[in-house]
């Protein structure tokens, strides 16, 4: 089978040989050119490919090796052969099969440089040679053991997101530096880095142990929602909100769900999503300035993925184990899905829903969502002695947020010198360009 | 980006899919539809009814007003018969998903991409194009209690 498909890929590149040396009168450069849009072309397949099937190759390769790290290596050495051949050989018909086959080789080839061929590898490496072998296609727990894996504690926040998203989501380097915004070569240092961290922790391929499922998979959730907060409220950088990134938390979310559907709130954590990033298309104006809830043209929140949102927090709730601090914050953020406007939105609900946040996963800033919210529903003054206790406790020191809900707060108690002060304070501290300026007009306006 | 596959097929493709197995084709079809799932790409989709029940009719718009028949879709028609959408990151990507429907000869997809609101970004303070977010509002409240 593999022979046939070898000598097909041959043929075609003797054929291709042959077109090319008809064409040789042809200036030079096009000829580089059209080899360049050739390689592109392949490049976007390539990545096409990976993005569907990274995650089940990296799994197959992890599940027959016991090592995530050196399965992801092989993966990525099939994926530059790839980028080498298919150029000139074509993609061939089966692409992922292809690649799984080059890593398999691959493994093979590194076992037996390092003379490690003792019993156990012979036998992995005669399965890896039978095609058939059982034990090579992945069983489906295998996504779900790497999705565990990349999001280890042993690894640090940063390598975890990096790391799921390529073997995962099956992202290359190139566009997780895109997406964060980074040289590309830092990005390729976190997973290397991440690579040696599971190998020095030892961390097996495995899933957790009840009595750690719980808090690992809080730990999984967490990494998909920072990856997706990222997206929403990019933390620095000239942009505010980064789709894209959003998106891949999101798609990430979906697969997560389909892994462990008894979860209540891996479904909650795609409500949250779903329900907040169809605000997308409100929050920035076309200049790429942010607008802020209060003034969003709620016509151009997309409904269909409310929709989807919605649908997914029923989905939690029928699983009838009630509310985690993910399906308490997509409630939260479908009440304001669900209102007309500001002013008619159900503010003593999300009062309660902040308050029941606040009691599972007290943070400062719940704590201070909490005060916009009692704002909203008795008024500026109850929400500011909230605000002032924050800040007397420390809270939130070094981020804007703090300051710029007080200034608006005093605003609305028309103390306009302390206002002005708190937006000029908020916004040396914001972070996000973008951000900043609303904050300094806010001032001046002030 | 949002995609949509258009699935069309010829009359002899229509026939030839009625010497399998019904069953066969639910199950590939089904296996197709939750392998999307898995992947967190499929955003929703359906089947349309064949025109054997007589539930079909065109418009046509050539004259005024127009004419309601039962038909005719043509000699050589190519029957839409079903369609998906699917939130993709490239172009690529949605022709990956799009050749492993399990089709056969004499079926195609056509793709699309689906517009998106900055597709209409000068348009924006149209009433009609505000008015349409307003239909989805309802779709999607339909299908979220339905959910």
């Amino acid at each position: 089978m593999a022979g046939t498909e070898e000598a097909r890929a041959e043929a075609a590149a003797r054929t291709e040989a042959t077109e090319h040396s008809v064409t040789t009168e042809r200036s030079g450069s096009l000829e580089r050119e059209e080899a360049t849009e050739r390689a592109a072309a392949v490049r976007r397949r390539l990545d096409a490919v990976w993005r569907i099937e990274g995650a089940r190759i990296v799994a197959a390769l992890a599940r027959a090796t016991g090592n995530v790290g050196f399965a992801e290596d092989l993966a990525q050495e099939a994926a530059a052969d790839a980028l080498r051949q298919w150029p000139d050989t074509g993609v061939p018909s089966n692409p992922a099969a292809w690649l799984t086959a080059v890593a398999k080789r691959k493994a093979i080839d590194a076992w037996r440089r390092a003379d490690r061929l003792d019993e156990r590898y012979q036998e992995l490496a005669r399965g890896l040679q039978d095609e058939d072998a059982p034990g090579w296609e992945p069983v489906p727990d295998d996504v779900l053991r790497l999705v565990f894996t990349a999001c280890h504690p042993v690894l640090s926040r940063e390598a975890q997101v990096s790391l799921t998203l390529r073997i995962v989501g099956g992202l290359s380097s190139e566009e997780i530096a895109r997406l964060f915004v980074l040289p590309v070569g830092t990005v390729q240092q976190r997973i290397v880095r991440a690579k040696k961290t599971l190998a020095a922790a030892k961390v097996p391929f495995e899933v957790p142990e009840p009595n750690e499922w719980g808090p690992r998979l809080g730990g999984v959730l967490r990494v998909i929602y920072l990856m997706f907060t990222e997206g929403y409220a990019a933390t620095s950088g000239e942009r505010w909100i980064r789709p894209d990134l959003a998106g891949e938390a999101l798609r990430i979310g979906r697969v997560l769900v389909t892994l462990v559907p008894q979860e209540p709130e891996a479904h909650a954590l795609v409500a949250l999503m779903e329900l907040q990033a169809s605000r997308f298309g409100a929050r920035t104006r076309p200049d790429g300035t942010p607008v802020l809830l209060a003034d969003q043209d709620r016509t151009r929140w997309d409904r269909a993925q409310i929709g989807r949102g919605r649908a997914a927090l029923a989905r939690a709730d029928r699983l009838g184990r009630g509310r985690g601090s993910y399906a308490l914050q997509a409630a939260i953020a479908e009440c304001h899905a669900v209102s007309p406007s500001v002013e008619r939105t159900d503010w003593a609900e999300i009062v309660l829903l902040y308050e029941a946040l606040g009691r599972i996963a007290p943070s400062p800033v719940v704590e201070l969502n909490r005060a916009v919210a009692v704002s909203m529903a008795t008024g500026p003054a109850t929400a500011l002695a909230i605000v002032d206790e924050l800040a007397a406790a420390g809270s939130l020191r070094g981020s804007h947020l703090l300051p710029s809900v007080r200034a608006e707060l005093l605003a609305r108690l028309g103390r306009s010198n302390e206002a002005r002060a708190e937006f000029a304070a908020a916004a040396a501290l914001a972070r996000n360009d973008r951000e900043r300026e609303v904050l300094e007009r806010k001032a001046a306006a002030t | 980006m949002k995609y949509m596959f258009i699935m069309r097929a010829t009359d002899e493709a229509i026939e030839a899919s009625k010497a399998m197995p019904f069953e066969e084709m639910i199950n590939k079809m089904g296996a197709y539809n939750e392998s999307m799932i898995n992947a967190g790409v499929m955003l929703g989709g359906e089947g349309l009814a064949d025109l054997s029940d007589g539930s079909a009719f065109v418009v046509d718009f050539s004259e005024e007003p127009p004419i309601v028949t039962d038909g005719p879709y043509g000699e050589t028609h190519e029957l839409f018969n079903g369609f998906w959408i699917v939130q993709v990151s490239s172009k690529e990507e949605a022709a990956e998903w799009a050749s492993r429907c399990p089709l056969g000869p004499g079926s195609k997809l056509e793709v699309r991409r689906v517009t998106e609101a900055a597709d209409f970004a000068e348009f924006s303070d149209n009433e009609y194009i505000q008015k349409e977010e307003g239909w989805r509002e309802q779709e999607a409240k339909l299908r979220a209690e339905n959910a």
